[in-house]
């Protein structure tokens, strides 16, 4: 098959000394960030992006992925030891997890996270490559406004259909899109809301309001919230080794969270935590040992842990093969792409064909290197936590601010990131989610541009939308997807904040 | 909790207003604009979009704010958040004046690290300035990025 030669030349291109560092420095700094509360992976990327501005796309974009799978594991770790999730996809593995190592059992615990995270991320990194040629001879044929009806449903689905409730979900995206309006237009140079100001004229920088809201808004939050002590972590005690009834208990869980998170994440339904709450109740409704669960039930934890290993490579697929980003570190890495004028979607795979199946294949190696990274050597990343707050948190912003500073040392762009912070704060405070601001951010303009192109198409007959059935479905789709959280309440309390 | 009866939920209210305010702005913006496009839609209609879409959630909130809150807004350590805020105050003020990229992090460290309770501010000054350095050389001499120089980066 053409894959496999495909693939063949991905590996050679990724196994070169250069970007097997990259990925390993990337799976290094995204299980530290996974680990450490207050920054997650979609933060890191944002923080690295200005300064691999010079360096070579695949290599820093190999990096990047490394990042992202990294944080979905190390976020199980401070989950199962503090019972402080490092990022919302590991809430639910808390539940289970941390009861694990208030019982000694932590290093099983830790174990099933890490060889569970190990085989979603290998098997959907297998329907990654396999599906995205799919994918693509789909997407070539795509309309304008074809992918403004994709773009509809992912702007619903990120921000209606989970969230604490729709309504703060949707003002967070509008305040996204609000802010893409900024700037020159892309098809006619008019200015919109720039008051003369000339750096407004770019408009805003993904990185400034994804630094800002998420580094500067949590240290502000944190600080705020400081008067409480923090957890101390459970000491990992006996082996880290699964006993034989842990794995036969485990393997199931695996592949059922794998095929849970891997279609949520591919379709743009938003989010990795989704699946994780799905895949908890499932392994909860199919245990053999129900009475266990809320006491520390392994089951609990090997399959949401898939979930949202498997979740986080299905978010690749429509990132890289449609340029559409589903989540907030997606949403980052594809501002990653376009600081080298690389554009994902179809024409990534005809123009960049080997950088695509590099990262591919790196994923398949970063793969490999987590799983050495988070098995023997969790007691190293145990004592990141020890690291005292005041430090981490004076650490987080001065790397925060670094980064705009070396980009655009300005003092209009200083004083936007700190802008964001505030309002980063203020929505963390008043529960308003974060991930629709950034997804509509940079989502916003090219859904602006997708309409505006239907529209130039049909001379101004908004109809256009209509008149093809793969648009005209997708609408439908995303009308739906607003509309049904208001029929099933009960759905939408699941929802948790994101990463 | 205010003991007023009819505003019960006063964050939804401001957040109500604040969009609907926006949402003026964004409309006046957009009636000021004077290029046009030749085919379809100009660049103003996708600010009357969005203006409307800021309206409509505006009005929405409005409703909320006059029943109860769901759960308490938790209490904040203002204090701390005061001092985060002086922190980037200090970042920004130095490298406004000049004062340099070490420096402006040094104080930002020192600062944050007291708001979140720390007391020895001289020996977080101290951290802070080896961070900068650390960063600065970094940045300057390995990446050839260039962050603002002041009298500190001089020396070397």
């Amino acid at each position: 098959m053409e894959v496999f030669s495909l693939l063949i030349d991905g590996f050679s291109g990724a196994l070169t000394p250069m970007n097997l560092l990259f990925a390993a420095i990337g799976v290094f700094l995204g299980t530290a960030v996974g680990v450490l509360p207050g920054i997650g992976p979609a933060l890191t990327v944002a923080l690295l992006l200005p300064i691999t501005f010079r360096m070579d796309p695949a290599g820093s974009l190999i990096m990047f992925a490394g990042i992202y799978y990294g944080g979905m594991y190390g976020g199980s770790t401070t989950a199962i030891l503090l019972n402080t999730p490092g990022e919302a996809a590991s809430v639910v593995t808390a539940v289970e997890g941390n009861q694990m190592a208030r019982q000694g059992r932590g290093g099983p615990a830790l174990a099933t996270a890490a060889i569970g995270s190990f085989v979603a991320a290998l098997v959907a990194t297998i329907g990654l490559a396999f599906l995205s040629p799919y994918m693509v001879k789909v997407a070539v044929r795509f309309g304008p406004w074809d992918y403004f009806g994709l773009m509809l449903i992912a702007f619903v689905t990120v921000s209606a259909t989970f969230g604490a409730s729709p309504l703060r979900g949707l003002t967070s995206l509008a305040v996204g899109l609000w802010l893409g309006l900024i700037g020159i237009d892309q098809l006619t140079g008019q200015a919109r809301l720039t008051y003369g100001v000339p750096q407004l004229l770019d408009g805003i920088e993904v990185t400034t309001l994804a630094v800002g809201i998420f580094a500067l808004g949590e240290c502000l939050f944190v600080a705020s919230r400081n008067l409480i002590a923090p957890e101390k972590p459970i000491p990992v005690k006996g082996s880290v080794w699964m006993s034989r009834e842990d794995w036969k208990r485990s393997w199931k869980p695996w592949l059922r969270g794998t095929a849970i998170g891997f279609p949520i994440g591919a379709l743009p339904a938003g989010g990795a935590e989704v699946p994780t709450f799905l895949s908890y109740n499932i392994e909860r409704k199919l245990a053999t040992k129900p009475e266990e669960f809320g006491h520390g039930a392994i089951e609990g934890v090997a399959g949401p842990e898939a979930a949202n290993n498997a979740s986080a490579a299905g978010t690749l697929i429509p990132l890289l093969t449609l340029g559409l980003p589903t989540s907030a570190t997606a949403a980052v890495m594809l501002a990653g792409f376009q600081q080298y004028n690389i554009q994902p979607g179809p024409l990534l795979f005809a123009q960049h064909a080997d950088l695509v199946w590099a990262l591919i294949a790196s994923l398949f190696i970063a793969n490999v290197m987590l799983l050495v990274l988070n098995l023997p050597l969790v007691g190293l990343w145990v004592k990141l936590l020890a690291i005292p707050l005041p430090w981490l948190y004076a650490g987080i912003l001065v790397f925060a601010t670094m980064g705009t500073i070396a980009a655009n040392p300005s003092v209009v762009e200083l004083l936007l990131l700190v802008g964001f912070g505030l309002l980063g704060f203020l929505m963390r405070r008043y529960d308003y989610p974060i991930a629709p601001a950034i997804v509509g951010l940079i989502l916003g303009p090219l859904a602006e541009l997708a309409l505006r192109r239907s529209l130039q198409i049909s001379q101004g007959d908004p109809m256009i939308l209509f008149q093809h059935w793969s648009s005209a479905t997708m609408i439908g789709i995303a009308v739906i997807a607003l509309i049904v959280p208001y029929l099933f309440k009960g759905l939408s309390r699941m929802g948790a904040d994101e990463d | 909790m205010s003991t007023s009866t009819k505003i019960a939920n006063k964050p939804a209210l401001v957040v109500g207003i604040a969009l609907i305010l926006v949402a003026i702005l964004t409309a006046y913006d957009a009636s000021t604009m004077n290029i046009r496009s030749g085919y379809g839609v100009g660049p103003n209609a996708t600010s009357y979009l969005v203006a409307g879409i800021l309206a409509i959630l505006g009005f929405s909130h409005l409703p909320v704010a006059l029943k109860r809150m769901d759960g308490d807004v938790p209490s904040a350590d203002w204090k701390a958040v005061g001092l985060v805020g002086l922190a980037l105050a200090s970042l920004i003020i130095c490298i406004a004046m000049g004062g340099g990229f070490v420096l402006g992090s040094a104080l930002l460290f020192a600062f944050t690290a007291r708001a979140f309770g720390r007391t020895r501010f001289i020996a977080d000054f101290a951290i802070g300035v080896v961070i900068g350095f650390l960063i600065f050389l970094l940045f300057n001499k390995l990446l050839s990025l260039s962050l603002p120089v002041g009298p500190l980066e001089r020396l070397f």
